[in-house]
């Protein structure tokens, strides 16, 4: 190609290194990098059946009368403390909640905390405090921990990492890869709060808002669905990478299509704000307090008004439906009547979220 | 949203594209010279609601497509150095240079940072005053005039460790460009409105008068797009040249005059080479020698960089609006936008990743609009 012209049929591009040699950020951002790293690295070592079904969390038959749900989760989220949550509400939250989408009861949990020299022990004392309230709250008790220190610099103040157990309710199958055509697709509340309220605590965006993460446990929400319904297949919570990245894994393992309707999907006029700014799509901002459910068209009514009853679903909402075709695709039918795919998120978006 | 929802109102938008139905008659293809009208475009869809006549080609108006690889190699020399933190908007970090990219240049230990404003690397180069703070100044007009007040800022400041590493590009030598070529097929341009907002339209009669072409300023909105679409069928079809305003919410026909003053005070005109395109004279603006302390190429001596491109994608011809995405044997296999293969799938204004993202490649030639 010449310097001097434009070049007409000019073909040039450098392929990129596909980071398979190292890290990068976009491996811990719950997209199809981190999708990528279970697959090549994880999964191959680690093969079992529990771990391969690919849910939040593993369904285990230890030979007791019930099924057991099992999972952990890390968080190093920053800041520590951020409008509607901090560090240790998120810990014990997450947990509880990937265990309960299982439609668990979560009963124990234990931490593990890595703390930075120099970490204020009253910073400590208020993330202790908040996970205690926590733990209440979603009605577990934290029976076992650990604390390991390292040095000034090596850490960023203060990571925790939770892991939970619970007891599945008796005659119910909840997997993502439950999805059926026919099934009614509800979402309890709106996206994005999470994602934006952390990443406005920040204070690098130079805007203000009252926007409050959503962060919450859910697992008193399943149970007032569980309590009406035998016909809820699926059950997630819509955590890093988004709705648009839950509903495409549950597309994938089910190997159904999702056909979302974009008018129904609540978004906060704030959290709209923010992402238009920002050029961000919510659709890929990670919550901490919602789940969505895939129900049998017949029930959902009914799933719908018993959400709708409770603190965490009163927003809740049906966003779109499944079908059959195309196999393991997420399409938006959009305001304009016009139908585009929603795919995962591809690398990485908001680091460090949770 | 107050100010945006108004402008996505589906039986607005409707009203408009049922006027395009009536006033076209026959095949006319136009380009949206803006990354960021793709990605609208893509997202909502419109290009499904448009009658079968109308055939949109995607610009080059994307600027961390355009941004030439030895400036990419440059600044990844440039942030691997243990002094520096490099500054960056974060789509430039998975762009890449000959042999890697920024987000490598991190995972190795590089001071990378993104942030959202240039006056935000300023900031940090106050507070770290042991540190040399480079900002990778890219964009089209849009962008020249936050990154020119950080230079005028630092300036003020008295600060000796900010330079910018600038490869600015203008969209009337691209369109010129385009124009010129045996192959084009552009008939009508929408004109970049956030462009216009800045430098007013007063650069593109003689160019629409040279080459024949109509223009209509457009916005980014649903409604702006479609209303933009349709003055351009209206100008085409009665065989009108003329430059006209399809978005004044935001546009004037002189523009930001104190904006286009600070950008004429810090950068003048020089030869740009765009990736995938080549060069084209004067087609970019690069800091002025009076500026040269606040020059990041003048100021670090990165040494002899060897940058090669390999031929395996297509993009030079897709920012050139003579391919589309799919026309690509890559797109879509080899090629997705957490492995790209090309500065038109890694960027958020990429027409590849538009395609790829809003699902272009299963739609094509399926029946799934509603």
């Amino acid at each position: 190609m010449s310097d001097e012209t434009v070049n007409i049929e000019g073909a040039v591009c450098a392929p990129p290194l596909p980071h398979n040699e190292q890290i990068v950020m976009g491996h811990g951002a719950g997209g199809r990098m981190s999708h990528q790293l279970i697959q090549k690295a994880f999964l191959p070592a680690f093969q079992n059946p529990a771990l391969q079904a690919g849910d939040d969390a593993a369904l285990v038959e230890p030979g007791l009368r019930q099924k057991l749900s099992i999972s952990t989760d890390s968080h190093v989220v920053w800041p520590l403390f951020f409008p509607g949550g901090d560090i240790g509400k998120l810990a014990v939250c997450g947990t509880v909640n990937d265990v309960a989408m299982l439609g668990a009861k979560p009963l124990y949990l234990t931490a593990g905390f890595i703390l930075e020299e120099g970490l204020q022990m009253d910073t400590l004392q208020r993330v202790i405090e908040s996970m205690r309230q926590a733990a209440e709250e979603a009605g577990v008790q934290i029976v076992a921990g650990d604390t390991k220190v390292v040095q000034k610099g090596k850490a960023d103040g203060l990571y925790i990492t939770t892991a939970g157990v619970g007891v599945v309710r008796d005659g119910v199958s909840v997997s993502g890869a439950n999805a059926k055509p026919g099934d009614a697709v509800i979402l309890s509340g709106t996206i994005g709060d999470h994602g934006i309220a952390v990443l406005g605590a920040r204070g690098e965006l130079g805007f203000q808002s009252s926007l409050q993460s959503d962060v919450a446990p859910l697992n008193h929400l399943i149970e007032a669905m569980l309590d009406v319904s035998n016909n809820i297949h699926v059950l997630r919570d819509p955590t890093r990478g988004g709705l648009a990245t839950t509903l495409n894994e549950i597309a994938a393992q089910s190997q159904v299509n999702v056909v979302l309707n974009e008018q129904a999907i609540p978004v906060h006029p704030e959290v709209n704000a923010a992402c238009e700014m920002l050029g961000f799509d919510p659709l890929y901002v990670a919550n901490e307090g919602k789940l969505v459910a895939f129900v049998a068209r017949e029930d959902a009514e009914k799933v719908l008004a018993a959400m709708q009853k409770t603190r965490c679903g009163e927003g809740a909402v049906i966003i779109g439906e499944v079908t059959a075709e195309p196999k393991g695709r997420v399409l938006l039918k959009t305001a304009l009547g016009s139908t585009r795919v929603v795919d995962m998120l591809a690398g990485e978006m908001l680091p460090r979220i949770c | 949203m107050k100010y945006v929802s108004e402008y996505r109102n589906a039986v607005l938008v409707k009203g408009v594209i049922e006027e395009i139905r009536r006033a076209v008659t026959r095949p006319w293809t136009m380009m949206e010279i803006c990354g960021g009208q793709t990605h609208a475009i893509v997202r909502h869809g419109i290009d499904q609601l448009l009658p079968p006549e109308i055939e949109l080609v995607h610009g080059p108006g994307c600027p961390v497509c355009v941004t030439p690889l030895e400036l990419i190699d440059k600044a990844l020399a440039i942030a691997s150095r243990p002094d520096v933190i490099f500054c960056s908007y974060g789509d430039m970090l998975r762009v890449p240079g000959s042999h890697h990219d920024l987000f490598s240049v991190k995972a190795q230990g590089g001071d990378v940072r993104v942030v959202y404003s240039p006056l935000d690397a300023v900031a940090l180069a106050e507070k770290n005053p042991d540190k040399q703070v480079v900002f990778f100044a890219i964009g089209f007009e849009t962008t020249a005039p936050p990154n020119v007040m950080s230079v005028l800022q630092a300036q003020r400041l008295g600060l000796k460790n900010f330079s910018i590493l600038v490869s600015h590009v203008r969209v009337p030598p691209a369109i010129s460009a385009i124009l010129d070529s045996p192959h084009n097929r552009v008939q009508g341009f929408l004109l970049a409105g956030h462009v216009n907002a800045v430098m007013g339209y007063h650069e593109y009669p003689p160019l629409a008068e040279k080459f024949q072409t109509p223009m209509v300023v457009t916005g980014f909105e649903p409604l702006d797009i479609v209303q933009g679409i349709l003055k351009t069928v209206q100008l085409l079809e009665a065989g009108q040249v003329e430059v006209a305003n399809a978005y004044q919410r935001a546009v004037t026909f002189e523009g930001l005059k104190p904006a286009q003053a600070a950008i004429h005070k810090v950068f003048m005109e020089c030869d740009r080479k765009w990736r995938g395109i080549g060069m084209i004279p004067m087609s970019g603006w690069c800091l002025r020698p009076e500026f040269d302390d606040f020059n990041a190429e003048k100021r670090f001596d990165v040494g002899t960089i060897q940058s090669e491109e390999s031929p395996l994608c297509i993009a030079g011809q897709i920012l050139q609006g003579l391919k589309k995405p799919f026309d690509c044997p890559a797109f879509g296999k080899e090629c997705t936008t957490e492995n790209p293969l090309g500065a038109t799938m890694v960027s958020s204004e990429g027409a590849c990743a538009a395609y790829y993202r809003y699902g272009r490649v299963e739609l094509k030639g399926q029946s799934v609009t509603s």
